[in-house]
């Protein structure tokens, strides 16, 4: 039985080229399919990557309590002094705690490739706001000066925005700043960031002497509870403390599941169209070979050699579609940054990432396509009438 | 009863099909007995049931009623898996239009029926050339069909059929597609294996000079057979 099923299997995958218009548009159909679910995919995982990449155990981040975002959260000045005394934080060669009030507007950018509008954060940061972010670097110029109207890019905002080149004057709203340096937090969400002094935001965009959130670097992980403790038991203080890890990986949350249900229903849906595909290419395979397979059958062959190779012939056509999809998705997107919004509604830009884990669950949605849509055609070759090899 | 030399036996056969509402009897209790050894050549106008005689003889087809004997034993109420078994060792088709698998060698289409056998790939190679070389077609035994002319794609079917040393050979109008010259060189292979091998040969054809070459010639006619005598 083997011998017979490998024979007529082999017979069946050597005629494939006979067939190649049908079997092409089935490979690539499938790849097409396996191409948008996997496109999605990367873009969940490098969006995931990209906000947990930005969390730290040992940073804690403040915000009013019940504000979830940084946007809708505000602290007050008083807050803050409480804050600063408060336990578990860490403290500077010279005893100042390394916490950074912060505050972030939404300001209008251009971008590069489409020259169109999209949203940028510009955070006002005190100066220990980089010491709070430990991948922090000045790749080229120089920090800011507190009071003035300089700021400094992220490194992402320079790649993707016009007008932010080093030494450039730009207006963002109705403000004029210098460029004055551009730096780079490892490729995390602040790399999609503006930062300007707090002080000189706070002015401008007359916010008083509130912030929103207060970023505070830890004596260590476990340092948490007892700022958490403090917060709590303080009934002047109404706010939430968690660890920035935490706080990243919640605001990501919604944004990597949307990506997730709107790239799996549409995958899914594409799915059936190939499978619609695949099913008739495969009902042609069958079709064209009756008269071989009836003769095999005269000859002695059963049936079931039949269906095996009815279906490895769909199996193949699919696990082809499948890889080439895989590959195309990882050539065409794998590291390409892309922007989205963040959940400050401002861009995150991130790298697409095309993980091994998405190109299994590829490959094996493109398997299944090919199973289903060579199911039934792989019967009827099984029960393809005797008297078929008179047909022609 | 069968005689020692009945290789086949038909009794009372009837083949009927149902078209609408109307059904058309092929044959209506036909006997008949073909013996070992023979060459026969069904002859008869087209439509009167040739190759439906044939496919019940090959075990491909059943009748409606009647049985069909092969050394003795019913085949006709064999179950599809045992009719299968006993087309693969005892019955060799040649089809009009060859039926030779289109991705295949020569060789690797005569190779197909040992693929039932338990023969090893050396034993197989043997016997493929060995059949290749009856028919004449050791030299072109890496050909595939697309490279080869009608004549020499029967000729590797008939290698094909005769392979796995069955005891008949079905033969349905196998010059129905060649030159006389060609056809002629078929059937005198033909008559070779018959007359030096053995093979009981039942042949439809609807070619007077192709029925020449058997040994006994049968025409249907109505359901009938009318055996004409050879000179
Ligand atoms: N599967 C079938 N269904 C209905 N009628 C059939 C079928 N096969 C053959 N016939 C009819 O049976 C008759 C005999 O056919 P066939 O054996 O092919 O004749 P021949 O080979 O002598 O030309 C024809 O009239 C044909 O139309
Ligand atoms: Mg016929």
């Amino acid at each position: 039985m083997l011998k017979q099923t490998i024979a007529v299997t082999l017979l069946n995958l050597r005629s494939i080229p006979q067939r190649w218009g049908m079997s092409l548009a089935t490979v690539l159909s499938i790849a097409l399919v396996v191409g948008v679910l996997l496109g999605f995919m990367a873009m969940a995982s490098g969006f995931r990557a990209t906000v947990d990449g930005a969390g730290a155990d040992d940073v804690a981040v403040m915000l009013r309590g019940g504000a979830m975002a940084e946007m809708n959260s505000v602290v007050e000045r008083n807050d803050v002094r409480l804050l600063e005394v408060a336990p578990g934080i860490a403290a500077d060669e010279s005893g100042e705690p390394i916490i950074s009030a912060e505050l972030f507007v939404v300001v209008d950018g251009i971008k590069r490739t489409s020259q169109t509008r999209a949203n940028l954060a510009l955070r006002g940061v005190g100066l220990s706001g980089p010491e709070l972010r430990p991948q922090f670097s000045l790749v080229e110029g120089r920090m800011f000066e507190p009071g003035t109207a300089e700021l400094v890019v992220g490194e992402s905002v320079l790649r993707e925005f016009d007008g932010f080149a080093l030494g450039e004057t730009i207006r963002l709203g109705s403000n004029e700043w210098t460029v004055v340096g551009v730096f780079s937090t490892g490729g995390s969400v602040f790399d999609s960031e503006i930062w300007a002094d707090l002080g000189v935001i706070q002015n401008l965009y007359d916010r008083g002497s509130s912030v929103q959130t207060v970023r505070a670097r830890l004596t260590s992980v476990e340092a948490l509870e007892a700022l958490q403790e403090y917060v709590e038991n303080e009934p002047r203080l109404n706010l939430e403390v968690l660890s920035e890890r935490a706080y990243f990986a919640r605001s990501a949350g919604g944004t990597t599941n949307l990506i997730m249900f709107l790239g799996w229903p549409l995958a899914f849906a594409m799915a059936i169209g190939a499978l619609a595909g695949a099913w008739n290419a495969m009902y042609a395979s069958v079709d064209a070979r009756t008269r071989e397979l009836a003769t095999l059958r005269a000859i002695g062959f059963g049936g079931f050699p039949a269906f095996v190779a009815a279906m490895a012939e769909a199996l193949v056509l699919a696990f082809a579609g499948g890889l080439i999809g895989a590959v195309a998705t990882f050539l065409l997107f794998d590291g390409v940054s892309a922007s989205t919004l963040g959940s400050g509604f401002t861009q995150v830009v991130f790298a697409f990432a095309v993980t091994p884990d998405a190109v299994i669950s590829g490959v094996i949605l493109a398997l299944i396509v090919g199973f289903l849509g060579g199911f039934v055609p792989a019967l009827r070759a099984a029960r393809i009438p005797l008297l078929a090899v008179h047909s022609d | 009863m069968t005689d020692a030399s009945g290789l086949y036996e038909l009794k009372n056969l009837s083949k009927r099909y149902t078209r609408g509402k109307e059904t058309v009897a092929i044959f209506d209790g036909l006997d008949m007995t073909i013996s070992q050894g023979d060459f026969i050549a069904i002859m008869g106008p087209s439509g009167s049931g040739k190759t439906t005689l044939l496919n019940l003889l090959g075990g491909i087809d059943r009748p409606s009623s009647g049985e069909v004997l092969f050394e003795g034993q019913r085949i006709d109420n064999l179950g599809q898996g045992k009719l299968a078994k006993w087309r693969a060792k005892n019955a060799g088709f040649i089809f009009q239009f060859y039926n030779l698998m289109p991705t295949l060698s020569a060789a690797q289409n005569v190779e197909l029926p040992l693929l039932l056998t338990n023969l090893s790939g050396k034993a197989r190679k043997d016997r493929v050339k060995t059949a290749l070389d009856i028919v004449g077609m050791v030299d072109r035994a890496g050909h595939r069909p697309a490279q080869l002319s009608g004549g020499q794609q029967q000729r590797v079917a008939i290698a094909r059929a005769i392979v796995a040393d069955p005891k008949v050979l079905l033969a349905d109008e196998p010059t129905g597609d060649l030159d006389r010259t060609t056809a002629d060189e078929i059937l005198q292979t033909l008559q070779l294996l018959n007359k030096e091998l053995g093979k009981t040969i039942i042949m439809v054809t609807h070619d007077p000079a192709a029925a020449s070459y058997a040994a006994r010639e049968l025409h249907l006619n109505k359901g009938r057979f009318e055996e004409k005598g050879k000179a």
